[in-house]
């Protein structure tokens, strides 16, 4: 009875065609649906068991590990004190991946600006250029890239990883920013030009409220990439006070001669996994819709 | 230098105003497009540049360049005897993970298409390992599929199975990680491609009585195209040049037989030999190859769309 008063409200009222299967909630309606909600919510097991499982396991007893007997956050202990601390190294990923956010929406905002509002030389080239760094395997650009640092003094440092990651996300970012700004009206702009706006006023106050959503995007995009990175700090950090912390974890899976200690290991999956899962659900809605309207307009 | 400048403005002056103003508004964007400019030319065209002369060079990680060695790199990259290994290892696991995640994308993008909040839960418990970094997930599955830790290792001990233990079981279990972590952003990027198909189609082909399959295979495959050849390219890429999952979760075993090419290049960079000249011309030879695949495809997308 209750179910028959809720579902209206649950269902959007629009007449879409997705309600074409939908059938009327009586009695043989749940029955002929039970099928499709225990496969469907057994597939959704499948896929959030993995980290539901860890979590529990990073704080359950095992032996071998820093939590032998009864539940407790002994594994994270472990973690804290690997090495340089996990203070340290939370410190330059955090570090690492907020100049990279910072860099990223800085280059692509006037970048996506200047695809989307001046005509000047070369323009079609850059854009291509930039677009081109998709089809560059990682790999190919990092061992040049190795040396290149080196030849400046940025070896070994996390600054250079950043630029190198904000190169990585601009096909995605200028892209994006581009059609952000080219869905805003042009009168909106030129408005505030005619009002004897400069061309960089009229981009801070009028344009970047309007493009908001797209430098969200953007930017958790760039984050998400940036904190998880795992092959640029491989090849460009070999000094262990500078490691980021997916190297670090990975790292300290091999502590003592060889024996692995999985307890550690768990903790530091949560450690890395928890800001991305915790951004994801909060930016969920911005996050699909970011982009689809990027695939969308592409 | 003066006489240029002096030589630059001489246009008619009834032009000049206009010429003026649209030099400026060109300079203006170039002045806005120069970050970008100056990160492409220095952080991509010229390390680009860069690892063309590296894999021509005598190259030694310690030592740096030793001058011009042409085709050595290339015959000695060829000749490695990982090499043919790691390239049909690599193929037969970009076929495998692109259908995999083509079709499990497209089949979860169909299960959660309607709107509902049961569907809505759904969509976002097969997106949530999407957020996870690939070597996040790659260290999550390591101790998964550990033998001492893992969930299933008593299960796996009574039935004398492991997860990484023979060649063929460490392919599955590294694909069953990628689906894992991959198969909500296919999920996404097959739901977008859905919405764009005009419902009306769907009301005609049922009103014409045509079933489920007939619906599937006549309207739905064709009008997903463009979607289908996205995610397609998408995921052959990606899966050419997997690296972390198999550096973490294998690390190139058991007895080598899950070698990637670019953990090839890695090892041949960084571990071990330290030629930076021959993982050089590795690099060049996945780059032409990575680009002649992705032609092809393009082509052959084009050609069965014309069709």
């Amino acid at each position: 009875m209750t179910i028959a008063t809720r579902t209206p409200l649950a269902l959007p009222t629009g007449g879409r065609r997705t309600r074409r299967s939908a059938p009327p909630t009586t009695l043989g309606g749940i029955a002929l649906r039970t099928p499709f909600w225990v496969f469907s919510g057994g597939l959704a097991v499948i896929f959030l068991f993995p980290l539901v499982w860890t979590a529990v396991a990073s704080v359950s007893p095992l032996a071998g590990t820093g939590q032998v007997k009864g539940w407790g956050f002994g594994n994270y202990v472990t973690l804290a004190h690997y090495q340089a601390g996990i203070w340290q190294y939370l410190a330059n990923s955090t570090f690492m991946s907020l100049l990279t956010v910072i860099l990223t929406l800085t280059v692509s905002t006037l970048g996506g600006y200047a695809f989307a509002r001046f005509r000047f030389p070369g323009k079609n080239l850059l854009f291509m250029l930039t677009l081109a760094i998709l089809m560059v395997p990682y790999a190919t650009l990092l061992i040049p890239l190795y040396v290149l640092l080196n030849k400046v003094g940025l070896q070994n440092s996390l600054v250079g990883v950043s630029l190198v990651l904000t190169m990585f996300q601009l096909p995605f970012s200028t892209f994006m920013m581009r059609i952000s700004f080219e869905s805003v009206p042009r009168e909106l702009d030129e408005a505030a030009l005619v009002d004897g706006c400069s061309s960089f006023m009229a981009l801070r106050r009028v344009l970047l409220p309007a493009v908001a959503p797209g430098l969200i995007t953007v930017g958790l995009f760039a984050f998400l990439a940036a904190w998880n990175d795992f092959f640029a700090p491989l090849i460009l950090i070999n000094d262990s006070d500078r490691m980021t912390l997916p190297l670090a974890v990975s790292n300290l899976r091999v502590q003592v001669q060889g024996v692995i200690d999985y307890g550690a290991t768990e903790a530091g999956v949560v450690v890395l996994a928890l800001p991305c899962i915790l951004l994801f659900l909060l930016l969920q809605r911005h996050y699909v819709r970011g982009f689809m309207s990027g695939a969308l307009k592409g | 230098m003066s006489v240029q400048q002096a030589t630059v403005p001489q246009h008619p002056p009834v032009r000049a105003h206009r010429t003026r103003r649209r030099f400026g508004r060109s300079a203006r964007g170039w002045a806005y497009a120069s970050p970008t400019a100056l990160f492409v030319v220095v952080l991509f065209v010229l390390p680009l540049g860069l690892v063309l002369r590296m894999s021509a060079s005598k190259w030694p990680l310690l030592s740096g360049d030793q001058g011009i060695n042409f085709p050595d790199n290339y015959r000695k990259a060829v000749s490695n005897r990982f090499f043919a290994e790691s390239v049909t290892f690599t193929l037969k696991y970009t076929v495998l993970a692109t259908v995999l995640l083509i079709a499990l994308g497209l089949g979860l993008a169909m299960l959660v298409q309607e709107s509902s909040r049961w569907k809505g839960l759904l969509r976002a418990s097969f997106l949530v390992p999407s957020a996870l970094g690939l070597a996040s997930a790659s260290l999550l599955f390591y101790v998964l599929y550990s033998p001492l830790a893992g969930p299933f290792a008593p299960t796996m001990r009574r039935l004398g199975l492991t997860f990484l233990g023979s060649p063929d079981a460490a392919l599955f279990s590294t694909l069953f990680l990628i689906v894992w972590r991959y198969a909500g952003f296919y999920m996404l990027l097959m739901l977008v491609g859905l919405q764009a198909i005009p419902s009306e189609l769907y009301e005609a082909a049922r009103m014409d009585g045509a079933g489920r399959w007939n619906t599937f295979r006549r309207i739905t495959i064709p009008l997903l195209r463009p979607t289908l050849a996205l995610t397609t390219i998408l995921c052959v890429t990606g899966s050419l040049l997997a690296f972390e999952q198999f550096y973490i979760l294998t690390k190139g075993g058991p007895d080598n037989s899950t070698i990637t090419v670019v953990q090839l290049i890695y090892s041949m960079a960084f571990q071990g030999q330290n030629d930076l000249g021959v993982a050089g011309s590795l690099s060049v030879i996945v780059l032409l190859a990575l680009v002649v695949i992705n032609v092809v495809q393009l082509r052959v997308f084009r050609t069965s769309d014309e069709s």
